[in-house]
């Protein structure tokens, strides 16, 4: 299992660990979120801002390992201009990717499919082989998925709705 | 960390300040009866042999957890295979057998530490339960007015139940803060007059997790007796390492583990005085700390009994008595002398690894041994793209065999003092070889290499 560690950290990680996309919070959003990691102190804050059903931005500022933060300058590239749907989804084939403990068989899909979905996504496939960093991984999208849920609720509601979460 | 502190924690490590720490530990350390032999220890921990991948484990989480050696884990298991039986309440051979070797561990205990008698030895699941044993009992008498203090180097445990206990007395908080080279700001708190009339409780770590500062307690317990105040210890990092003797100490009541002193888990000892003790009410309800119970009230076990309800960690008592036997046949004070010297070497061989900052004292004595402080050392690492986070680290570190910590160390207020989010910590024990060492410190330049490409 360790001698997988440079196999964990893809080329593709340590470029959005040292040059984040879309890093930074930033002005319109219907909803922020502060989620954290209390195991190892990783955390971020994350807003959302929609128009016309779709994701307009999705901004953040966070602290944590690359894992973390790798995995949530991925994930503000990718949503993007998608549909609401299309992002939910998008969480979804994620979350079931790092669950799948790095066998992308269980998963109904083969790895071509995956990479055209997740595109850089498909990096943290190794990561899932690493029970210990799946949280890690999954931080920025728990929020984003949170955030997501109550801008739509909140869509055209005159304040944004903020709140705190602690994953466990 | 902030740049401004990181250059006070330079410009500190680097200069020849005496630091007004008296350090408690016996300075002739020649009274080790039996030769200090690391490999011949190393043969009694069947775990150390382990190997991760190509790599030979280097266990440097000590801190965490210690490792177990044989005689423990078979003195467990014979007392499940032979003696096994409820204790104090089975009237048969098993139940009398099962009672003796848990009073007798008690009683092994209360010597390891000194105490004046075996009846001040609380056992409990954890240092974390002794302590919230103290927040509930001790701060059932606070009242509004009345003041706490504990110190910001304090792992989460020695905070937490003193936040909860002023939240259901109104009772204040107060706290020593840190210098930026890793010790109790002594000057601020006399400068604040910290301890006063209105302290009730002085609650203070002896060895800090993190930083591994060993602290004044002595003097601090002397100020915190001035003022009628209860002294209280977390001795969770310096019982394992020092040799204890409760009454040099200064301490009324001192809380620690047995899994961190080459014991079993689910054990914790709470020390206290006896006459403290028995001033205390109770803290858990239920079977076997009782007196006499009616529908309308009962009455209470006197102490120890009094704080252990239900059915106790047997087992892991006389597995803990094992383990203190294990350290003192070795001899408390080579145990502390090594732990120095291996401390002392890391603090040099870490100098080596570029854009490594130690959190906590780093000067060494004219022996290579460090000044006033234990075997844990936490720092951060800086890359040239940024700092490397603790656990790209810790991960880094495992694959080439070295298990290190790496997060806030249940110690986050402390962290943030130093503008830090978390650090990277080994710590180290009897079994601890220079060889391990070098491993870390070769597995840090790999760790650095890889994410300065």
């Amino acid at each position: 299992m360790s001698m997988d560690v440079e196999e964990m950290y893809q080329e593709i990680i340590l470029d959005h660990y040292r040059a984040k996309h879309f890093s930074g919070l930033r002005d319109p959003y219907q909803a922020e979120v502060h989620h954290v990691n209390p195991s190892c102190g990783d955390e971020v804050t994350l807003r959302v801002h929609l128009t016309g059903g779709k994701i307009d931005d999705v901004s953040y500022d966070g602290q944590g390992c690359s894992i973390s933060q790798a995995s949530t300058s991925v994930m503000a590239g990718l949503v993007r201009d998608k549909s609401i749907d299309e992002t939910l989804g998008l969480h979804d084939e994620f979350l079931a990717m790092m669950q799948s403990q790095g066998s992308v068989d269980s998963l109904g899909q083969n790895a071509d499919e995956l990479e055209d979905d997740l595109e850089d996504g498909i990096a943290f496939l190794g990561v899932a082989k690493f029970p210990a960093r799946v949280k890690c991984a999954l931080l920025g999208w728990s929020a984003l998925k949170d955030a997501v849920i109550r801008a739509q609720a909140d869509q055209g509601a005159s304040q944004p709705n903020e709140s705190e979460k602690v994953i466990s | 960390m902030t740049s401004e502190l990181k250059d006070d924690v330079e410009r500190i490590a680097g200069s020849d300040a005496e630091y007004p720490i008296t350090d408690p530990r016996p300075t002739d350390t020649d009274g080790a009866t039996i030769p200090f032999d690391v490999e011949a220890i190393r043969g009694d921990f069947p775990i150390l042999d382990r190997t991760v991948g190509s790599y030979p484990l280097a266990y440097l989480d000590s801190a965490n957890s210690s490792q177990k050696p044989q005689v423990v884990v078979e003195t467990i298991d014979d007392h499940y295979l032979n003696h096994n039986a409820n204790v104090a309440r089975a009237m048969h051979m098993l139940g009398a057998e099962a009672t003796e070797a848990y009073e007798g561990a008690r009683s092994r205990i209360a010597g390891f530490i000194g105490a004046a008698s075996s009846e001040e030895v609380v056992f409990t699941k954890n240092a974390s339960e002794a302590l919230n044993l103290c927040a509930y009992t001790l701060g059932s008498t606070l009242k509004p007015g009345d003041e706490i203090v504990i110190s910001t180097m304090e792992h989460h445990s020695n905070i937490v139940p003193w936040q909860l206990a002023c939240e259901r007395t109104g009772a204040t908080l107060r706290w020593f803060d840190v210098t930026p080279d890793g010790r109790l700001d002594l000057e601020k708190a006399a400068a604040d007059n910290l301890i006063n009339e209105r302290t009730k409780i002085v609650s203070l770590v002896w060895v800090s997790n993190v930083l591994g500062t060993l602290n004044p307690v002595r003097q601090i317990a002397d100020q915190a007796h001035a003022v009628g105040a209860t002294m209280i210890v977390d001795g969770s990092q310096g019982v394992p390492q020092l040799p204890t003797r409760v009454a040099d100490l200064g301490a009324d009541l001192l809380a620690f583990t047995g899994h961190k002193m080459v014991g079993p888990t689910g054990i914790g000892v709470l020390w206290g005085r006896y006459d403290l003790l028995s001033e205390m009410p109770p803290f858990l309800g239920g079977g076997e700390m009782i007196e006499v119970v009616r529908m309308t009230g009962s009455t209470y076990a006197a102490p120890p009994h009094r704080f252990e309800a239900g059915t106790p960690p047997i087992a892991q008592a006389v597995g803990l008595a094992a383990a203190a036997d294990y350290l003192e046949t070795i001899g408390m004070d080579a145990i502390a002398d090594h732990e120095q010297v291996i401390t002392g070497y890391a603090l040099q061989a870490l100098q080596a690894v570029d854009g490594l900052t130690v959190l906590g004292p780093t000067e060494l004595d004219a022996t290579g041994r460090p000044v006033g402080r234990g075997g844990a050392i936490s720092f951060t690492l800086d890359g040239k793209y940024g700092p490397i986070h603790p656990h790209d680290v810790a991960q880094f570190l495992d694959s080439r065999g070295v298990a290190v910590r790496g997060g806030h160390h249940c110690a986050r207020p402390l962290h943030e003092a130093y503008g830090i989010q978390s650090s990277t910590r080994a710590s180290f024990y009897l079994y601890t070889t220079t060889a391990e060492i070098d491993q870390l410190v070769d597995a840090l330049a790999y760790t650095k290499a890889f994410f300065d490409k």
